[in-house]
């Protein structure tokens, strides 16, 4: 996959979009000087990319999130910082949006800005061991939800199927299929498998556009 | 379909309600368990059942009144503040012998408090929420697919003692993700001759109400009640116990608490210390019995709790004051952490040297 300026993250609830997003985000450092994420959810108060901060800080990769978030104020906000996205273009921007086609509102003010400069990438985070998307079907249905909501069309899909703790190689190649036909009926590339580290022996060669996962990435 | 799923708390709670049969839920959305309605919200109209979004907790918890007449299953969920609210509606529930299931995923308090978990509402659950003599029955999960299996157990258990069950978790347990399977044997709702299902001209009408107008009748209608009770706190009360055979110190600690307890169990056995952890599933009935005996074998008990200590008051009863029992807690919506928990075991073992 040859990198957007920016990258947007969606999909369903808990599908894993905000850990995808920041290890893409340690991915994209290592090629561009400025990378910045964008925390655009305004559904879920818990689990936010702002959790890793001080990874961010360390690593000189910079982070539009709200001042509420990770507090006990539980309102949808966005920070006013976020229109940096579409108009600091010299920026590698990775947004981290919010579930569902609710989460996916938050993109309506910048949707037209990013498909002005027409220099983007929105991935479809899947996961089949999710209860509400385990049927290509179910999946795809969310997934037009949320391109609706959104403005904008993905342009490829992203497998993150996993079974928390107990995920083995076996979870990773039996979500293979059920990826291919969500790209298929999307009528968009897979772009990457993802999995944890402790399964890249086990997996390296036998899926698609591998890409391995620190669950709490390390400073580097 | 997959054997397993990864869920949210909330999540496992929702479906294994569809599992049990639930096909009515009413409620209000409140962070740490919108996710239940959010999740009810998406199935229940493709299985034909109903959702509804209330204009309140208070008129979500009168409609559980009344499709639990009708005899149907029923769901309301809320967190700490919405549950205040449905305190009236659990008396009458209870006033009116009425099953149905409610979840409380706790946050901190107390007021509007804030949205991190909490266990602070356990007075509220055990001692029933509402006014008036009455309880719930109340299931405190301490995993994800605990949260699935003791929901179908929570609506058995109230449509046959003809009660509220109550969930009560908290916002870790409603949040945290974890592999669920839930290929559960559920036991079909029992008959329910009472229900307002339509007489059919057939037999005299059924009345569901929790208003009495002779004392006397009110007072046979709570002793029938209490004695129901009795029968629950006899035969009802499930705990897991962990390292007690042979434990000195005894942790009390359910949910969330029993999770951090059991890591810091484990590190006290590496220390030598024998500690153990007995872990209510059921907040009432309480499981007295366990703690009585284990009062005659261990030199101490340590409550621990998300709350300024509250199930200590159960443990203290039920141990009879036989050991000494400490608190070792923390609260509003902050969480005890192996450490502080590892150093309460120390301190009650005489070994204090190395503290926090």
């Amino acid at each position: 996959m040859k990198e957007k300026r920016i990258t947007l993250f969606c999909g369903h609830y808990g599908s894993g979009k905000t850990n995808v997003a920041v290890n893409y985000a340690l991915w994209l450092k290592k090629r561009h000087e400025r990378v910045t994420v964008a925390d655009l959810d305004i559904v879920n108060p818990y689990f936010r990319t702002k959790d890793s901060l001080p990874l961010f800080r360390a690593m000189e990769i910079g982070l539009i999130a709200s001042p509420f978030a990770n507090s006990n104020l539980d309102i949808p906000a966005l920070p006013q910082e976020m229109y940096a996205v579409t108009d600091d273009r010299g920026l590698y921007a990775v947004l981290d949006v919010g579930g569902d086609d609710r989460g996916a509102l938050a993109l309506g003010r910048l949707t037209p800005a990013i498909l002005e400069e027409g220099n983007y990438e929105m991935l479809a985070v899947v996961n089949r061991y999710r209860p509400l998307t385990q049927t290509v079907a179910d999946t795809v249905e969310v997934l037009r939800e949320v391109e609706n909501a959104a403005g904008l069309r993905f342009t490829g899909v992203v497998n993150n199927s996993n079974l928390g703790g107990e995920t083995t190689a076996g979870t990773v190649l039996a979500s293979l299929g059920y990826a291919e036909e969500v790209s298929a009926a999307l009528c968009v590339p897979l772009v990457m498998t993802t999995f944890v580290e402790n399964l890249k022996e086990a997996l390296t060669g036998r899926v698609p556009h591998p890409f391995t996962l620190q669950l709490q990435p390390k400073i580097q | 379909m997959a054997d397993k799923v990864l869920m949210k708390g909330n999540e496992a709670i929702a479906e294994a309600a569809l599992v049990a049969g639930c096909r009515h839920y009413f409620g209000y959305p409140i962070t740490p368990q919108t996710e239940i309605a959010a999740y009810m919200a998406k199935r229940m109209p493709k299985i034909g059942g109903t959702f509804l979004q209330a204009e309140s907790e208070i008129a979500a918890i009168n409609m559980v009144y009344g499709v639990a007449s009708a005899g149907y299953r029923v769901m309301t969920s809320s967190s700490s503040p919405g549950i205040s609210l449905k305190g009236e509606g659990l008396s009458y529930l209870a006033g009116a012998d009425l099953p149905a299931l409610v979840v409380n995923v706790q946050r901190g308090g107390p007021g509007l408090g804030g949205i991190q978990p909490s266990q602070s509402d356990y007075f509220q659950a055990t001692r029933g929420g509402g006014h008036g003599d009455y309880h719930m029955i109340v299931l405190a999960p301490a995993s994800v697919q605990e949260m699935a299996e003791l929901t179908v157990k929570g609506f058995e258990l109230a449509d046959t003692y003809r009660m509220t069950a109550m969930i009560l978790a908290d916002g870790t347990m409603g949040q945290m993700m974890e592999p669920v399977a839930l290929d559960f044997d559920v036991a079909p709702a029992p008959e329910k001759p009472w229900a307002t299902t339509g007489t059919d001209m057939k037999r005299p009408h059924n009345i569901i109400n929790s208003l009495s107008l002779v004392p006397e009748e009110l007072e046979q209608l709570n002793f029938a009640r209490y004695e129901k009770y009795r029968k629950i706190e006899e035969n009802e009360p499930r705990y897991e116990a962990y390292l007690m055979e042979d434990a000195d110190i005894c942790i009390a600690a359910f949910g969330i608490a029993a999770r951090v307890a059991k890591n810091a169990v484990n590190e006290a056995r590496r220390e030598g210390i024998r500690a153990g952890l007995i872990r209510p599933i059921t907040l009432w009935p309480f499981p007295k019995k366990a703690f009585r005996e284990a009062a005659d074998r261990v030199s101490a008990m340590i409550s621990v709790e998300l709350s300024m200590g509250q199930m200590i008051e159960d443990v203290k009863l039920a141990s009879e004051c036989r050991v000494p029992v400490t608190l070792c807690n923390r609260a509003g919506g902050m969480i005890p952490s192996p450490k502080q928990v590892l150093a309460a075991i120390r301190q009650a073992a005489g070994k204090e040297g190395d503290l926090l």
